[in-house]
């Protein structure tokens, strides 16, 4: 259920995303869907790509510090609180959210967030009771395309 | 330049100073002759008995004052090789305080004062001021940090045993210090060089003219600064600026100070005898010849120290001063013989930085130490390459990690420092020994 | 608690501290009358004093005027002060907001008292001479720092002038250095406690045997946790730097109060209300004459501290009345981590970012043995950004804003607009949960 996400350091200097676009166009890898943090001097990527094997080798080739983390994936109903549902699943089992952004796509009817929480599994559990999809890389890739 | 009326008067306070050679000579030889058999009979400390015995040497070679480079050498690991008391020369109870300055890695050297130690710091700060053409007249402002490093608490009993008004404001908060200086009538500061500029460049942006000020005397120490600095301090607040010099290996400031001549730095020799070596051979230097000073003290009880390597590059000037103090004067300090780096005053070793480094995560990663000076003040960035023990992909992770780090080394040379954090290999290499340290200071 | 038996033979510093009461009084109504004559040099006091003649009995001194902290203000930079400028010896300074600080000069005769004072009190706490005491205080414009450096000295012990902060540099004297005693605050004595035991270095390695503690208000219960875990002797004292510094007061072996240095201090406790002396041993707003000081002076100050002051002898043999620990001030100042601390500084603060200074409130809360206080700032319009870069640059910014005026670090949180409770009237800006009563058992 949990898909892998690579994260990169990138210290805040013009042209730094297209490199790693670059780099990742050249190795045949597509990006499904992106966030970007930024603080005063560096920022940190959030990628979520079809192969993150292959994506995070390539990257630590070319000399990027990658750091590989499991989020979720979850569908959220695309109408006014339709996260409003999912975060109250959340709140309900203590879980916190380190962080979260949206998928580019629509799933159906549904929208699709990323999340980061402090305790997936018990995350996976609760949404799952309450009938809230959370889907696999498989499914995502898929929806691509 | 200000009025500085006392500049030519003769102040009873310093009458050491002008004592004819040979008697200072003399005295010099007898308290040599003392300190040696005192440091080689110590029952407390063994080193300088180990090493004379090693040399072969006894006290009773000691027998003109060139005999002194026959004695062997201390240097600063003794300090820390014997931390914390391995070098006290007197009982505890004698000892009436403690100071101390940083290490070249992680622990302290620290240094013991009796009480007698400490009327002759007050004295030897006393005649500082005095050179500096200050009396009991004078409301003296000091900046310097209190606490264990030894600028505050020396110019502090320096300022009090000569008489003067002392505002102890100590470092930061430079409205305030601006604000004490203006409202007290301040006449004399004590403080960096650096720290200096920094108060008058705030000064001048709250739009008070430091030259309408009563201030006319700087007492700037601490840490090497240059002619050019010199004169920009003059030009810009009216104020004569005044370079001092010591280290607390030896006492603390007072080992040396300008006079109004500000050409050269006297060294007060009855208490500190002074000597330029080459640091490759050893070999003592005439005078007049650049090297490294080497220092021995004459009236130090509680550590006394013989043949102290300062790692201070200097001359000893062989002309006598036009102010005629017979005293001899040093050349000022511009660069060391080690890889010291002197941070707002504090001394700092690159090894110092690597400990507290490699306190986070037990790993070291690539890192490079970058000074630059901003509005007169010293900054430290350390710029760190992320390694992937070190990279975590929330913020907050990282910003934590980032706060570790400025504080780890905070606790080891008590500086803040900023700590940025770089890509992996961005950090230029180096064949062999890497250069850790990029100082765009420009002194 | 109290009764602990202290693990020394009390030793008195000086005799003065034992005059006979009625001696004490005949002092006292001398140096007061002296003290008055000093104090007309004083445009202030001058023009106060006119009408009053010399007193013959200590029941005369009600009927002198109060001085308070803003007469104090009023009289920047020196009005104060009794002496003539080149007999300054030193000058130091109590905190306030920038401009409005209070500076206190001292003649080299107060400089004399003053390390007088601090002995008695050291000694009563077990400093003999030959010990070597670690004094964590920050020195400079603060009297902290200076009043104990200078007391130690004067008692014949050794200083170590470890100043404020970096506790683990701390550590490393307390388990190499090997102290006799340490000066700080309560607070920062159990951050002390609290890192040895988190290091796993036990007490014992220690050689440290007494404390020496003031500036901030603690409990017994803090008091108990201290010894336990430092395995010393704890003290308290107390002083302000308008009156001398620290000095004023301090308990002896049988800590049971603190016993006033009456013949260099005159202590009243009023009703801060009515302003009438309430009944010995009930709790009031402490005000003090000093009655030996040259630099500056002062009649009845109102010291804005609570306390209690008990007459009863004490069986070690000081004279002086003992005062009770202070509990709470009659003012809206915070002491954070012994420092003093006015709501109006945090305004200022906020000033220098904003012409118009946001909403706000302090809370002082003590996770652990050090005090932390957090500002929580309200967002006005403007203030905001969709940068994460230039919100993390206003936090920083108002943090350091704040250090500069007050002199400590506080923590701040940007909170949304409306978010902070509003009152009616006088905002109620601090909150203190530092001291919460545990429920009893």
């Amino acid at each position: 259920m949990k898909i892998r996400q690579i994260a990169i350091f990138m210290e805040n200097k013009p042209g730094h995303i297209m490199g790693i676009c670059r780099i990742l166009a050249d190795a045949g890898i597509s990006i499904t869907t992106l966030s970007l943090a930024d603080t005063q001097q560096y920022g940190i990527l959030r990628l979520i790509v079809n192969q993150w094997e292959k994506a995070a080798e390539t990257l630590e080739k070319a000399g990027y510090v990658v750091n590989i983390t499991e989020v979720l994936a979850v569908e959220v109903e695309d109408k006014p609180g339709g996260l409003l549902q999912v975060l109250e699943i959340i709140r309900s089992g203590d879980i916190n959210v380190e962080y979260m952004y949206a998928f580019t796509f629509r799933h159906g009817e549904k929208a699709v967030m990323v999340f980061r929480f402090n305790d997936p599994d018990k995350a996976i559990e609760l949404l799952a009771k309450s009938r809230v999809k959370v889907l696999d890389g498989v499914a995502l890739f898929k929806e691509m395309h | 330049m200000k009025e500085n009326a006392s500049d030519k008067v003769f102040n009873p306070a310093s009458a050491t100073d002008y004592v004819p050679l040979p008697q200072l000579r003399g005295l010099q030889l007898e308290r040599l002759k003392r300190a040696v058999a005192g440091a080689y009979r110590n029952q407390r400390c063994g080193l300088f008995k180990k090493r004379m015995d090693e040399s072969g040497v006894k006290p009773e070679d000691v027998q003109s004052l060139d005999d002194i480079r026959r004695l062997p050498f201390s240097v600063k690991t003794d300090l820390r090789d014997t931390y914390p008391y391995g070098m006290f020369a007197v009982p505890q109870r004698e000892v009436v305080r403690l100071q101390a300055s940083s290490g070249t890695t992680g622990k302290p050297i620290v240094v013991g004062y009796t009480k007698n130690d400490i009327a002759v710091w007050s004295d030897a700060m006393l005649r500082s001021m005095s050179a500096a053409g200050l009396s009991s007249e004078d409301v003296i402002q000091v900046s310097y940090g209190y606490g264990l490093f030894t600028g505050g608490l020396g110019a502090h009993y320096g300022g009090e045993t000569l008489g003067a008004t002392v505002i102890p404001t100590s470092g930061g908060n430079t409205e305030r210090q601006i604000m004490v200086m203006q409202d007290f009538g301040v006449t004399a500061i004590c403080c960096t060089p650096s720290y200096f500029i920094h108060i008058s460049e705030k000064a001048a942006e709250m739009g008070i003219d430091l030259k309408a000020l009563a201030l006319r005397a700087g007492v700037f120490g601490a840490e090497p600064w240059s002619e050019a600095m010199r004169h920009r301090i003059q030009e810009d607040t009216g104020i004569k600026a005044y370079d001092i010099y010591g280290l607390t290996e030896i006492i603390g400031p007072g080992v040396a100070m300008e006079c109004a001549e500000q050409s050269g730095l006297h060294v007060f020799e009855d208490y500190f005898y002074p000597e330029v070596i080459d640091p490759g051979t050893l070999e003592p230097l005439p005078d007049g010849e650049e090297g490294e000073l080497v220092l021995t003290t004459l009236a130090k009880e509680a550590i006394p120290m013989i043949r102290y390597r300062t790692r201070d590059i200097t001359a000893i000037m062989p002309e006598r001063c036009a102010c005629g103090r017979s005293v001899r004067r040093i050349r000022r300090i511009g660069r060391r013989s080690d890889d010291m780096m002197i941070i707002r005053g504090v001394n700092v070793y690159p090894s110092q930085i690597e400990a507290a480094v490699l306190k986070i995560k037990g790993l070291l990663p690539h890192y490079e130490i970058i000074l630059t000076r901003e509005g007169g003040l010293d900054h430290m960035e350390i710029k760190v390459e992320v390694t992937p023990a070190l990279f975590d992909d929330r913020i907050r992770a990282v910003e934590s990690l980032q706060q570790q780090i400025a504080h780890a080394v905070f606790s080891t040379v008590g500086i803040h420092a900023k700590v940025t954090l770089a890509e992996s290999k961005s950090i230029a290499r180096s064949e062999g020994k890497a250069k850790r340290i990029i100082d765009r200071r420009g002194i | 608690m109290k009764n602990r038996k202290a693990p020394f033979e009390d030793r008195i510093f000086d005799l003065d501290e034992c005059l006979p009461r009625e001696r004490l009084a005949a002092l006292q109504i001398d140096r007061l009358n002296r003290t008055l004559d000093r104090a007309r040099h004083v445009p202030f006091y001058a023009d106060r004093l006119k009408r009053v003649g010399a007193i013959k009995s200590l029941d005369d001194v009600k009927r002198l005027p109060l001085t308070t902290k803003l007469d104090l203000r009023g009289g920047y930079p020196l009005d104060f002060m009794a002496i003539r400028r080149d007999e300054i010896a030193r000058i130091h300074g109590s905190s306030g907001t920038t401009g409005k600080m209070t500076f206190v000069p001292y003649s080299r005769r107060d400089m004399e008292s003053w390390r007088n004072l601090c002995a008695r009190f050291l000694s009563a706490g077990g400093l003999r001479p030959g010990h070597l005491v670690q004094i964590c205080f920050g020195y400079g414009l603060f009297t902290g720092g200076f009043g104990l450096h200078y007391g130690v000295e004067h008692l014949g012990a050794a200083v170590i002038p470890a100043g404020a902060g970096n506790s683990e540099r701390q550590l490393a004297i307390l388990r190499d250095i090997k102290p006799d005693a340490v000066v700080c605050t309560p607070g920062y004595a159990l951050n002390l406690a609290e890192i040895l035991q988190a290091e796993g270095v036990d007490p014992s390695e220690l050689n440290v045997k007494f404390g020496f503690f003031g500036s901030e208000p603690w409990t017994d219960e803090m008091r108990a946790r201290i010894e336990d875990e430092l395995g010393i002797f704890a003290t308290d004292n107390y002083g302000l730097s308008e009156v001398i510094g620290p000095g004023v007061s301090g308990e002896c072996p049988w800590r049971d109060g603190m016993h006033v240095s009456e013949d260099h201090f005159l202590v009243e406790c009023i009703d801060p209300e009515t302003l009438e002396p309430v009944a010995p041993g009930e709790k009031g707003e402490l005000v003090i004459t000093t009655l030996a000081k040259e630099g500056m002076p002062v009649i009845r100050y109102r010291t804005r501290d609570i306390s209690s002051l008990d007459p009863e002898p004490c069986p070690c043999g000081r004279t002086g009345v003992r005062m009770s620990r202070v509990t709470g001030r009659s003012d809206d100042m915070m002491i954070i981590r012994g420092v003093n601390v006015y709501p109006t500084q945090i305004e200022e603060a906020l000033l220098r970012i904003r012409e118009a200074a946001p909403h706000y409130e302090v809370e002082l809360t003590r996770p652990g043995a050090l005090d932390v206080a957090t500002v929580r700032v309200e967002m006005l319009p403007g203030m905001f950004s969709a940068s994460m870069k230039e919100m993390v640059e206003l936090r920083e910014r108002i943090m350091s804003a704040i250090s500069s005026v007050t002199g400590i670090r506080m923590e701040v949180e940007l909170v949304a607009p409306q978010s902070l409770q509003r009152f009616l009237g006088k905002a109620k800006r601090v909150t203190d949960l530092r001291f919460k009563e545990e429920p009893k058992p």
